[in-house]
Order: C-alpha cells, then sequence, then structure tokens
C-alpha cells in the first residue's frame, strides 16, 4: 500500500491547484515579518525525527530502533495518525497541535550524491549543482526585498557568514564576546588604519554596529556561556546563547529582521539511537532551544516563521552498527506564529524496497526549493519574479507552494 | 620583486609567521631557506609525558568498561540510573592528554626553526582530519598527529594514507571498527542464532574516496563506496570486549571474523581476497589516481597560494605528484618553483588559528603548560583538532573573515597589547615581523600610538598582519 499525504487534499496538490504560477498576494507587511533559518548541518535522520508510524516497511527497515506507536513505552508523539513525531520533540508537537507547524517530509534539495559538504553547498547555494555560486539564496533574496530603513537585514549568529547568507546584501554576524571591547580610542585608530582596505574596512563597520545591537546582553550571555563551560545543564544551554541573540536583534523594530544559525551533530552514523540516546539527546537540545527562541521573541513571534532545513536524509534501513547513512529525501520544519500549521505536508513515497531511492533511501516527492519560494515569497514579499530569475536560477520545475504562511 | 618582499612571503605564506630576526635569517634566498626544512627528517614531538594511542586508547576503554560494569551492577540492585560522576571519569581522563597534546604541538608550532615543514604538517593533520568533538578523539588526535602525520609528512602519500586509515583514532572516527561483512563468519552465527544483524557502515570508505584521495569529483559511485566498504570490514581496534575483544589493546587490528570473504570491485578494478592486503591495494592503487593528484595539488594551492588557484598551477603540481609517485618532497619542491607562490605577498587571510600561532612567534611569548594558551585558538573560533567534520577547516578567505571574527580578533589584540605592551616594542618589532609588507600608513600608525599597549594592539590589529 502506498498512502499518499497531502496537504489538504490529493487531488489539489495533484493538479497544482496549490502551485502557484501567477497570483497576486496579499502584501505582508514586511516590515514585522521576521524569518529565522536553522541549518542542521550532518544530515538530520527524517524517518527519526518524523517516523512514518504507518508505513508497513517503516518497523522492519528500522528494526530494533523503529519508534513505537504514541502511547506505548517509548513511543512516538502523535501528529496525524500516519506520520508521528520523536519523543524528545515536545514543543514542536505543542506547535502542531497550536497550529503553528507544518512539518515537511520526503523533502529534498536538488542534489542528488551523498557527501555532505557538498550537499550543504547546494542547500545554501540555491542552485541545483555545489560550487555553482559563491552566494546564498538568502541573501540574494534579501536583495530582492526593500529594506526598510538601509540597514542590514540579516544576521548569521556564529563569527562567520555561513554560505546561504553571502552575497550582496548587507548582512552581519554576530557570536557572543569572552573578551572586552576595546576602547573608543583604540576602535577609531584600527578604522583609521581599514580606511585603505575594503574588505576589513566593511567587515569592522558590520561588526561595530552589531555589537551596538547586542550590546544590552553581553553580561547576560558571559554568565551563560561560563555555565555552559561549568557543564551544567549543557544540554538546555547548548543553544541558549544563539537564541538569546537572536531573540535581542530580532525583537527590535529597526534590527534585521532575517537570522541564521548552525547546529551540528546530526551524522548518526553508529548508535543512534531511539526515544533515547544519541540523536534523541540532540533533538531534545533543539527543541528545547526552539521553545527558548518563541519565548525570547515574546510578541514578535507571532510574526515569526521558523525553517529547520539539513542537506540530505540518511538510509532508510539501519546499517551494521545501529545507526544510518547518507540518503536522500528527509523532514523538514517550518513553525512560528506566522505559518498556517497544524498539518504534515508530504507526498509520501512510501518506503516499500521498490520506492525507496536507488534501493536505499526515502525517495524525494518534494523540491526544497518549492518550500522556499512560498516562504520568501508570502512571508517576506520577496518577487516572484526575482526568485526565478536570480535567487534559484534553473528552478521552473520547483513550482512554488501557496499557502504556507497565515494571510 | 625585492629580496625583502620573498623574505616576508616565506616567512609568513610558508611559514607561520615571522619570529623577531627570521626575515634577515632568510636574507636574499628565501627558496632555498624553504628547501633546507625538507632535508632532514621531520621531528618527532618527543615528549616524556606523552602517551602513544595504543596506551591512552586501552585505558580509555577500560575506564569505560569499568563504568558499563557499575552502572550494570547499580541498575541490577535497583539503585540511580545514572551516575553522575562515573560518567564524569572519561572526560576526566581524556581532558589532560588533550591539552598536554595541543600545548605541545602549539610550542613547537612557536619555537620551530622549520616552519615550513610544521605548516605542511599541520596541512596534512587537517585534509585527514580528525575531530574532538567525538568519543575518545579528545586524547587521540594529538597522538595520531604524532604517529600518522609526522612521520610520513617527507615521505609518500601511499604510506602516509595507509598510516592514516589504519590509526585507531581514524578507525574510531569514521566508524569503521564496528563494521561487519554480512557475509563474514561472526555475521553468519549470528544470523543461525536469530540474533540482531550487524553489517556495514560506508562512513570510512565514502570520506577516504570524497575527502582523502579522488574528491568528490573524482569518479565514483555508490557502489564503489558499498563495495570499498566490504573491503574494509575488518579493520578495527583491539581490546574491546565482546565482538571486538583480542588483538592487542589500543592497536589496530585485521579481524578475519569480521571480514566480508570474497573479491570485489572497486572502480572497475577487481581485488582478490587476501584479508587485509585486499584493503591496502585499494589504499596504494586510490594513492596512484590522477584524480588523487588533482585533489591534492589543488587543496596545497589553495593553501600555498590562493584561494582559487589557477588551473595552470593545479595542472603543474599534479603532475610533480604523479610523476614522482607521490613523493611529497617533489610536490613541496614544485610549490616552492611556483612562480605564481610568489606573485601576490598577502593573498591569504589568515585563519584564527594562523593569526594565533603568528602572534605568540612574532612577539615570542612563551607556551606555559595547561589549558591557558588554548584558549585564544578557541576564543577565535578553531579550537586545536576539532574542525567538527571529516572535511577539516576549510580554507578560503569568505570561511573566515566574518565581522564578528574580525572584532574577536581586536578584542583579543587589545588584551594582549595590555598584557605584553610594556614589555614589547611594536615599532621595533613591526619591519621584523611584517618586512616589505609592512605600509606607511601602518608605521605612522603605530608611531602615533597613545601607548606602547596600543601600539602592539595596532600592529596585531594591521591589515598586513591579518593576512599571510
Amino acid at each position: 500500500m502506498q498512502r499518499r499525504h497531502f496537504l489538504t487534499s490529493a487531488a489539489a496538490f495533484a493538479g497544482g491547484a496549490l502551485l502557484s504560477t501567477r497570483v497576486s498576494f496579499a502584501q505582508p507587511d514586511t516590515r514585522k515579518s521576521r524569518f529565522v533559518l536553522v541549518i542542521l548541518r550532518g544530515a538530520l535522520d527524517g524517518l527519526a525525527a518524523v517516523p512514518p508510524l504507518g508505513d508497513p516497511d517503516y518497523a522492519r527497515l528500522r528494526r530494533e530502533l523503529a519508534l513505537h506507536p504514541p502511547g506505548e513505552s517509548a513511543g512516538a508523539l502523535k501528529l496525524d495518525g500516519f506520520f508521528g513525531l520523536h519523543p524528545s520533540l515536545v514543543f514542536l508537537q505543542e506547535c502542531y497541535q497550536g497550529r503553528e507547524l507544518v512539518v515537511l517530509h520526503a523533502l529534498a534539495s536538488p542534489y542528488r550524491e551523498r557527501s555532505h559538504f557538498d550537499g550543504q553547498d547546494v542547500l545554501e547555494n540555491g542552485t541545483t549543482r555545489p560550487h555553482a555560486l559563491q552566494t546564498g539564496w538568502l541573501n540574494r533574496a534579501l536583495t530582492a526585498v526593500r529594506a526598510p530603513s538601509g540597514r542590514e537585514m540579516g544576521v548569521s549568529l556564529g563569527q562567520n557568514l555561513p554560505l546561504v547568507m553571502r552575497g550582496p546584501a548587507a548582512v552581519t554576524s554576530w557570536s557572543s564576546s569572552k573578551l572586552l571591547a576595546p576602547d573608543d580610542d583604540t576602535l577609531s585608530r584600527i578604522t583609521d588604519l581599514y580606511a585603505g582596505d575594503r574588505l576589513l574596512a566593511a567587515r569592522l563597520a558590520d561588526a561595530l554596529t552589531a555589537n551596538a545591537i547586542a550590546a544590552g546582553d553581553d553580561a547576560a550571555a558571559d554568565v551563560m556561556s561560563a555555565q555552559a563551560a561549568a557543564g551544567n545543564a549543557r544540554g538546555k544551554a547548548r543553544y541558549a546563547e544563539v537564541v538569546r541573540a537572536a531573540g535581542e536583534f530580532l525583537r527590535r523594530e529597526e534590527g534585521p529582521k532575517v537570522a541564521v544559525f548552525d547546529t551540528h551533530g546530526w551524522d548518526t552514523h553508529a548508535n543512534e539511537g531511539a526515544a533515547q540516546g544519541q540523536l534523541a539527546a540532540r533533538l531534545g537540545e533543539l527543541d528545547a532551544g526552539l521553545a527558548a527562541l518563541r519565548q525570547e521573541l515574546g510578541p514578535a513571534w507571532n510574526d515569526t516563521a521558523v525553517l529547520l532545513l539539513t542537506e540530505f536524509g540518511r538510509t532508510a534501513a539501519l546499517n551494521g552498527t545501529r545507526g544510518t547513512d547518507h540518503g536522500t529525501a528527509t523532514a523538514a520544519f517550518l513553525l512560528g506564529g506566522a505559518v498556517a500549521g497544524g498539518r504534515v505536508l508530504a507526498d509520501w513515497p512510501g518506503l516499500a524496497p521498490r520506492a525507496l531511492y536507488q534501493g536505499r533511501d526515502l525517495a524525494p516527492t518534494l523540491d526544497l526549493r518549492s518550500v522556499l519560494k512560498c516562504v520568501l515569497t508570502e512571508h517576506l514579499a520577496a518577487p516572484p519574479r526575482r526568485l526565478e530569475q536570480e535567487v534559484f536560477p534553473d528552478s521552473a520545475g520547483a513550482r512554488p507552494l501557496r499557502g504556507l504562511i497565515r494571510a | 620583486m625585492s629580496e625583502d618582499i620573498t623574505a616576508a612571503i616565506a616567512a609568513n605564506r610558508f611559514g607561520l609567521g615571522a619570529r623577531p630576526g627570521e626575515l634577515a635569517l632568510i636574507g636574499a634566498d628565501a627558496r632555498g631557506w624553504l628547501r633546507t626544512q625538507l632535508r632532514a627528517p621531520p621531528p618527532s614531538l618527543a615528549d616524556a609525558e606523552l602517551l602513544s594511542s595504543a596506551q591512552i586508547l586501552a585505558q580509555a576503554l577500560k575506564l569505560r568498561r569499568e563504568i558499563q560494569a557499575e552502572r550494570r551492577q547499580q541498575a541490577a540492585q535497583g539503585g540511580a540510573a545514572a551516575d553522575e560522576p562515573a560518567q564524569q571519569r572519561l572526560p576526566q581522563f581524556l581532558r589532560p592528554i588533550y591539552a598536554t597534546e595541543a600545548t605541545a604541538r602549539l610550542r613547537l608550532a612557536v619555537s620551530t626553526e622549520r616552519p615550513f615543514l610544521e605548516r605542511l604538517t599541520q596541512f596534512w593533520t587537517n585534509h585527514f582530519a580528525v575531530s574532538i568533538d567525538k568519543q575518545f578523539l579528545a586524547g587521540l588526535a594529538g597522538s595520531f598527529e604524532r604517529e600518522a602525520i609526522r612521520p610520513h609528512v617527507l615521505g609518500s602519500f601511499t604510506d602516509l594514507l595507509l598510516a592514516v586509515e589504519t590509526h585507531p583514532a581514524m578507525q574510531l572516527y569514521l566508524d569503521n571498527y564496528l563494521s561487519v561483512g554480512p557475509n563474514s563468519p561472526v555475521a553468519q552465527r549470528r544470523a543461525r542464532r536469530e540474533a540482531p544483524r550487524i553489517g556495514i557502515n560506508e562512513n570510512l570508505a565514502r570520506e577516504i574516496l570524497e575527502l582523502h584521495t579522488l574528491g568528490v569529483g573524482g569518479g565514483y559511485t555508490q557502489q564503489d563506496v558499498t563495495s570499498f566498504a566490504q573491503v574494509l570490514t575488518g579493520w578495527s581496534i583491539g581490546g574491546e570486549g565482546g565482538r571486538f575483544a583480542g588483538g592487542e589493546p589500543g592497536r589496530f587490528v585485521f579481524r578475519a571474523e569480521l571480514h566480508e570473504p570474497g573479491a570485489k570491485m572497486v572502480r572497475g578494478r577487481r581485488y582478490a581476497d587476501e584479508g587485509f592486503g585486499q584493503g591496502a591495494a585499494v589504499l596504494r592503487d586510490l594513492a596512484r589516481e590522477r584524480a588523487t593528484a588533482h585533489f591534492i595539488a589543488t587543496k596545497l594551492a589553495r593553501h600555498f597560494i590562493t584561494d582559487e588557484p589557477p588551473p595552470q598551477v593545479v595542472a603543474r603540481l599534479a603532475d610533480a605528484f604523479a610523476r614522482s609517485g607521490g613523493d611529497l618532497p617533489s610536490v613541496y619542491a614544485a610549490l616552492v618553483d611556483t612562480r605564481e607562490a610568489w606573485l601576490e605577498p598577502l593573498a591569504k587571510y589568515k585563519t584564527p588559528a594562523d593569526y594565533v600561532v603568528s602572534s605568540f612567534r612574532g612577539l615570542a611569548v612563551p607556551v606555559e603548560a595547561g589549558r591557558a594558551p588554548l584558549a585564544p585558538f578557541e576564543i577565535l573560533g578553531q579550537r586545536t583538532w576539532q574542525p567538527g567534520s571529516p572535511a577539516g577547516w576549510p580554507d578560503r578567505s569568505a570561511d573566515w573573515d566574518g565581522a564578528s571574527a574580525l572584532m574577536k580578533r581586536i578584542q583579543w589584540a587589545d588584551a594582549v597589547g595590555a598584557r605584553l605592551g610594556s614589555r614589547r616594542d611594536a615599532l621595533e618589532l613591526a619591519p621584523q615581523l611584517l618586512g616589505a609588507n609592512l605600509t606607511t600608513a601602518t608605521r605612522q600608525a603605530l608611531a602615533h600610538a597613545a601607548s606602547a599597549a596600543q601600539a602592539l594592539t595596532l600592529l596585531l590589529a594591521a591589515p598586513e598582519f591579518m593576512r599571510r
């Protein structure tokens, strides 16, 4: 049996009624819209995060690591009866029930090989090939979105800019500081020293702006990191600093509206675990981080969409070391107060031997770029034509979804 | 081009940053200074404190077994589930080893008179990256570098490759020690008992092809990965209990009972089953591939010349690699002889590690024992031996030149200035560190600084000190 799951109705999805060709949108208020992109580097096991409990082949492939139905011990959390949610993802389930989470499944970027590094490159560069462009889709999308005050529209929460945020649009980066800022006189002398150096001059100007925005929070962040170093509440603290900074930037009217941060530790080749274990711990930290993000954002959460993406999925079957190797399609999450949620969006290909991609991986049925185009248009008011031409070149086959963001 | 600029390039680009007096020592023969460093055998980093991988791993495995046994006993007695102090015993054992190893490495980098050789060593460690965020690796990354990398930096690529892939650290890091052939004697016995199935883990096989030899575009298929993973079954580590009992504890061992029997095809070649020899034969062939020569040449050119090296430069280095059968000194000699390497004096943006090491060298900062000297690497974003992925640290300007990263360097430079300003003369040091790269603007800024501390901060923050 191949059970197919659709957004609202299977016929509508397959028939293209949900795919926009030329539609005029009610212009969202982009001064309010906030967007957070979280990259899960290392290839999240989508079949563990969002197990297809109703698929007749799931338990056979996952053997002793298969999650049980909701209600049983080591059971998954309930989603829609066919799909469950990993038991670590309690906040995500709460979002789902509150209609603030869309789960996307059997999703993949156009990349079909199995290198993390090339996979992440395609995930971020927005084309169909690794290294085809040296800029990222999010940055290019920002150039198409009018900045309200000429300030940076985006911030990378980490010391350096990930590829997805690199490009012509002005963006900045921030990471918490355990060192004190030099005095103004030294900084102004260094600014003079960089006058003839375009790269360093631009970077220093960005850093000074970002530091000013986050200044109110440095002391608190120091305490947090000291606690983390002491090994206290390590799990919960993993994303505490970054989430705090995200809140600090995104709450402001005039601050960046788009934030990006990375998470690591998803490459579960051995001893992946099920309801408990390695992956469960990582998912739990991520879930706690997202819950903290909602709290940090306060009322701004209502205007926020958070997208969680990974470069590809993992093998449908367990490997020989109770883990999973590099695969193809996987799951992604779109959550936030701005999201028209409470559903799993998947054209489910099934896990029967012949349904698997190259006989081993969950087959992709949804192009990542269809999701991104929808979010960028509906949430950030990026003009569709520029998305087609500049942001996602050669993506005519990936027609935008519709209705992921609340009207 | 003036002799002066070649000395600055040799010390800062090929080396690890000039120490006071180094530019004068290099003088007119920059290429000769580099070549001389490749003649004697590499130093072994001998230090009575440093244990071998086998010693470290055997102890760590023993410790883990003890902790597990205690936990089982507690569970049987209905005691508390997780004993926090027991959990901490493994990191408590491994962390001091990491600190000792990383400090010893830093001390060598700061004091060496063969900085080109040391940069090459670090290049290869990063090429064959392991990362301390995986269990046991904090204790093994240092001994991995000492045992698998250092002895072969001036040898052949084939020997280097074999040493790396058979090192317990790599076996652990990329999970291969657990990989079992589905038709191996052990798997067959388990199947008869209907025990949970065990089998292949393809992680190491894939990364050898993608990251260690051919490169991602180097021409291999999923079938090659799977087949190579079968070839590598049985490559394991001695001493762990259960399925992994036997063999010398903590050392690489070939376990015939885990090895997938039979001949296998990898990249169109048939490899007869000679046990361990089957995998060694595949590695030897991979080391000789043109794609491997090209991949290594590209990475070397990117590291030593410019972020996007011209194709003809890469081709020349690849030719040197192929012609010499992967004799590494021949490749390094071709690199030193490459005209393009000497054209643009500051083509590379320093990584955080380059930045810290060159500061330590330039200011003759003593490397004390303990964790303190390692802190700047962490603060500036490049904790030693923690690239976080088997691809190693990236090697382009855009990967390191973020705004926040720059601010961290400036803040650190400010702290160094405050600490050492009264004991170092920035104006006197500047020409010794930067040579012909020193600009008038920087010299004037130093001369007009408000304090000796500020002058030292400005020297470390100068554009020509941010690059190499």
